[in-house]
């Protein structure tokens, strides 16, 4: 049977699935091997240097670089707090004194007898990395963190924004092809993860932040909407640092796009339970997905798959269309002809037939769908 | 073995997706490329072991040709017949090639010069930090710290100068203590390339922190610059410490007959051979998914830029925010919404693997390209400057010319040959899209051949030239390039429909073209011989080379598209008004016959 391969987003209602927690830098591991741990228990810890300030001093007391041993109060290694003293000149009338004040409270760390500059680091900073998911230890990394295992509901968005964060799944939307209003959201959804369907526009996500929302799960939003939010341009799909109140996660792509039934259908089977989720996007080498995981089984679920990538794709399974002319339309592969076919724009790329919901059979290139994953 | 027993040649470039295998046969005093393979990049999880990817690229050559070049896992050496190869090379730019951090005391001098060092030994440089960058110190300790390059270049001062600046570089280098990308457990290479007075305090204040090579100052006076000392290091130490560090790279390593080059390095390797042996000044594009590579040689003079985040998939979206949508719009000869645009533009970023299936969908790829290619060009420019009465061997610079008003070494109305690759370029459904893609970009002035490399072939090449120029020149005339023609473009600005030029082409064999060409318009002359001399006669105040309303007369090549005279003027300015910009874009796309009716 002839075959093609072609990823596609996972949409998994139950599904044995590990996360690395790890450290950027070596540091303690709080977790143990066989522990289970809830999204929000810290599995490692590290401290990050503190910032590093220079001040020159040999500018500051009018003295050349090497001379400035002889007026640091301080030495390398000591303490000190902001404000304090860490240079001074002794003059023989008082009102010439000039002293040199420390910006940071820290460390003094060197100086310089090149450069006439000292260099000041603050305290170390404390970095937790908490489990995220709810799981079980199966292994550990010495210094860096540990591998999580878990089962549960798994969903990948296209692209998203925004960090890790956790809560109750609200459906605020009756359908997938409803779009997400301002007043669709209230202060019931303080701290939950909200799951709209079409479209949300910038004002349902402006409502959504001041609410104190912690995620919105969508089918599409518009790019312009997004410039606003974030008052820039994302050149590159690196995501997942943003600092706009909230965790947004489009599901389908940009435009007004319905989120897939089976998507809609599945997180409105896990409505009102736990949720993980971040916004974290990669498309280049290591590929990362934003993703919505749900912890256990959804209720009509007896069996939980190993997560199981078939790699290919046949006629019939089910597919979207992801560029225009039919962009974000859902169909069934129909054939899958080998030969290379010469396209609208002459191009001449490799194809399958596709049939849509009311029976119309069209052409596209195999690397313009994305096989709906379940 | 010496050069003259090569006779067969198998050749890989190991790309971030893509593991590509040429086979080269020398037939009578030729070499040829006879077959190619490619089989996806390995270097990643599940396999992380670069070989596997090169096995499974030389297997296809091997079922294509019939020649069995493997022996297990091994390549047969030396060629026996019909069996193995007599050498085998390969270049890489997989796990995100080659990334490097630069300093330098003063960002427009020993700064840039570090930069043009990095980059034209075949690296992507994150950043460049210098004393006057503008950021406050512990931002810059901050950034080090951020970024973990694979290397890091530090310069400054001018040999026997003051060491204060290069001190203060070190010692902050020192505080962010930074760590490689790869491997955490070993030091982060640090070159230094600066003031010979300050290599003993560089090396008290980085010897232990890192892993520090020192080597002779890129910037010796303000008025020369001597890059190839500090490049050769950064190739040994690519070799050395950032190959042995990634998935199956020291196998790889004990495979090839020569050492393993950065891709860009390789491609900028081959323009400067092509551009010596025809003492042509050359500009080479590679406009990828991600990032796009310009290389040019200038008076002898080669220089590279890498546009790190201007590219047709991953980054096509950090083009439209760099060019400005109105300059992605001003292309079509169309209306488009601007929100349907953004939200195109995005969903190609998302899913960066997706063609465009309509006419119109590529018209709008072409529109991104044109742009990503011009702010390539651009900042290529800028950094290729020179100066003026300057002897200019490896220096391309001095104090003087690196300010704002520095001269730019490239010239278009001395640029004689163009050659494109990348997708967009090479694999166009018509190759007059590429020829006119390229010329909306670049604007040449007078006389300028094109082509494109049709498989990317030039880093194989490249690398290849090393062990045997005369193989890699008759690969890079014979199969790599496809010639696409010449434009003529006459300098100046006049009426609409204004005679500004008379032409005539003969070729060796007798066959003649000639005509006339009105301002405003564009005629596409179809036109396969591979030489021919032009004779073109432009009128007053239009200019082809030798100044205005002079005649010239020069070599040219036909190709798959021919001649291309651009009577648009130079500067060349679309219309302001939509509806004259959409007739006279629809007017030039229909002289070039570009799309489909």
């Amino acid at each position: 049977m002839a075959h093609a391969y072609t990823p596609g987003l996972k949409v998994i209602p139950c599904t044995m699935f590990r996360k690395r927690r790890l450290l950027p830098i070596p540091g303690r591991v709080m977790a143990q091997l066989d522990q289970q741990v809830d999204a929000l228990y810290v599995v490692a810890q590290t401290e990050l240097p503190g910032k590093v300030f220079s001040v020159n001093v040999a500018n500051r007391l009018s003295v050349a670089p090497e001379e400035i041993k002889e007026f640091m109060v301080k030495s390398e290694g000591q303490p000190v707090k902001k404000g304090e003293i860490i240079a001074e000149n002794q003059p023989f009338i008082k009102w010439f004194k000039t002293s040199v004040e420390s910006p940071v409270e820290g460390t003094l760390e060197a100086i310089s007898l090149v450069t006439g500059q000292i260099l000041l680091r603050e305290p170390p900073k404390l970095l937790p990395i908490k489990a995220y998911v709810k799981g079980k230890v199966v292994e550990v990394t010495p210094n860096f963190g540990v591998t999580l295992e878990s089962e549960g509901t798994f969903i990948q968005g296209i692209f998203g924004i925004g960090g890790e964060t956790n809560g109750e799944i609200v459906m605020a939307v009756a359908s997938p092809d409803a779009d997400l209003m301002p007043e669709d959201l209230s202060e019931a959804h303080k701290g939950k993860i909200v799951v709209g369907g079409r479209h949300a526009g910038l004002a349902a996500i402006k409502r959504a932040v001041e609410l104190g929302v912690n995620a919105i799960v969508v089918g599409g939003i518009h790019d312009r909407d997004l410039r606003q939010l974030l008052g820039y341009d994302i050149g590159v799909a690196v995501t997942g640092t943003e600092q706009v109140g909230i965790t947004l996660i489009v599901t389908e792509g940009f435009g007004m796009i319905p989120m897939a039934e089976y998507t809609f259908k599945l997180l409105h089977s896990r409505n009102g339970e736990k949720a993980s989720v971040s916004g974290a996007t990669q498309i280049r080498a290591g590929v990362m997905r934003p993703e919505i995981i749900v912890p256990g089984f959804p209720k009509n679920v007896t069996e939980c798959k190993k997560d199981q990538d078939r790699g290919w794709i046949e006629p019939g399974d089910p597919i979207r269309i992801i560029r225009e002319p039919h962009f974000g339309v859902i169909g069934t592969v129909k054939s899958l002809p080998p030969e290379l076919t010469k396209i609208g724009s002459e191009s001449y790329a490799r194809v399958l037939t596709v049939e849509l919901a009311g029976g119309e059979v069209v052409v596209v290139p195999r690397a313009n769908i994305e096989v709906l994953e379940k | 073995m010496s050069k003259k027993d090569l006779e067969v040649i198998i050749a890989t470039d190991c790309g971030s997706t893509t593991t590509k295998a040429i086979l080269i046969e020398k037939k009578g005093d030729t070499y040829r490329q006879t077959f190619r393979g490619e089989a996806p990049t390995t270097v990643e999880a599940p396999f992380e072991d670069v070989t596997k990817g090169v096995l499974n690229s030389i297997t296809e050559v091997e079922e294509l040709s019939g020649r069995r070049i493997l022996d297990g896992e091994k390549i047969i050496i030396p060629n026996d017949g019909n069996t193995g190869a007599d050498i085998y090379v390969s270049t890489s730019s997989a796990g995100g090639g080659l990334q490097m951090m630069v300093a330098g005391a003063v960002k427009a001098m020993t700064g840039e010069s570090a930069q043009r060092c990095a980059l034209g030994a075949g690296a992507i440089v994150m950043d460049v930090l210098a004393s006057n960058d503008g950021r406050a110190d512990h931002e810059k300790i901050e950034r080090i710290r951020q970024l973990r390059p694979d290397m890091m270049l530090l310069s400054g001062g001018t040999d026997g100068g003051t060491v204060t600046h290069v001190v203060e570089l070190a010692q902050f280098l020192k505080a962010a203590d930074p760590k490689p990308r790869l491997g955490a457990s070993y030091k982060l290479p640090v070159i230094y390339a600066g003031n010979n007075k300050a290599h003993e305090q560089i090396k008290e204040i980085l010897g232990d922190r890192t892993a520090l090579i020192v080597t002779e100052n890129l910037r010796p006076t303000l008025e020369k610059e001597n890059l190839m000392p500090a490049r050769h290091k950064i190739h040994d130490i690519f070799l050395e410490h950032v190959m042995q560090q990634a998935p199956g790279y020291p196998r790889l390593m004990k495979m090839v007959g020569a050492p393993i080059m950065p891709t860009p390095a390789a491609v900028g390797t081959m323009t400067e051979k092509f551009a010596k042996a025809n003492k042509f000044n050359v500009l080479a594009v590679d406009i990828g998914g991600a990032t796009t590579d310009v290389f040019s040689v200038f008076s002898g003079v080669f220089n590279r830029t890498v546009s790190a985040n201007l590219g047709m998939s991953y980054s096509i979206s950090n083009v439209m925010a760099e060019a400005g949508l109105a300059n992605i719009l001003r292309w079509l000869p169309f209306d488009v919404e601007e929100q349907d645009l953004r939200n195109r533009l995005k969903n190609k970023m998302i899913r960066p693997t997706t063609i465009p299936q309509t006419v119109e969908d590529l018209q709008i790829e072409h529109s991104v390209a044109r742009e990503a290619l011009r702010l390539a060009f651009d900042q290529h420019k800028a950094l290729a400057v020179g100066l003026k009465g300057v002897q200019q061997e490896r220096s391309i610079s001095d104090a003087f010319e690196q300010t704002a008003s520095g001269l730019s070494l490239i010239n278009v109305m001395k640029l004689d040959y163009v050659i494109g690759s990348g997708g967009i370029l090479a694999h166009s459904p018509r190759r007059t899209q590429s020829m006119l893609l390229m010329i909306d970009s670049y604007q040449p002035e007078g006389v300028t051949r094109m082509a494109v490399d049709s498989i990317f072939m030039m880093p194989h090449l490249g690398v290849l030239a090393q062990i045997s120029e005369k193989a890699a020149l008759d690969v890079f005339y014979h199969d790599c390039l496809v010639r696409l023609g010449t434009c003529l473009a006459p300098k100046g600005l006049g009426k609409e429909g204004q005679l500004i030029m008379e032409w005539e082409v003969k070729t060796p064999e007798g066959k003649k073209e000639s005509g006339q060409l009105r301002f405003g318009e564009i005629v596409h002359v179809p036109f396969d011989a591979p030489k021919a001399k032009l004779i073109a006669r432009p009128v007053k105040g239009f200019d082809m080379g030798a100044g205005p309303g002079n005649s010239i007369e020069a070599g040219i090549e036909g190709g798959v598209v021919g001649l291309v005279l651009d009577g648009r003027g130079r500067p060349f300015n679309l219309a302001k008004t939509p509806s004259r910009r959409r007739d006279d874009l629809n007017k030039w796309y229909k002289a070039m016959s570009m799309y489909p009716v």
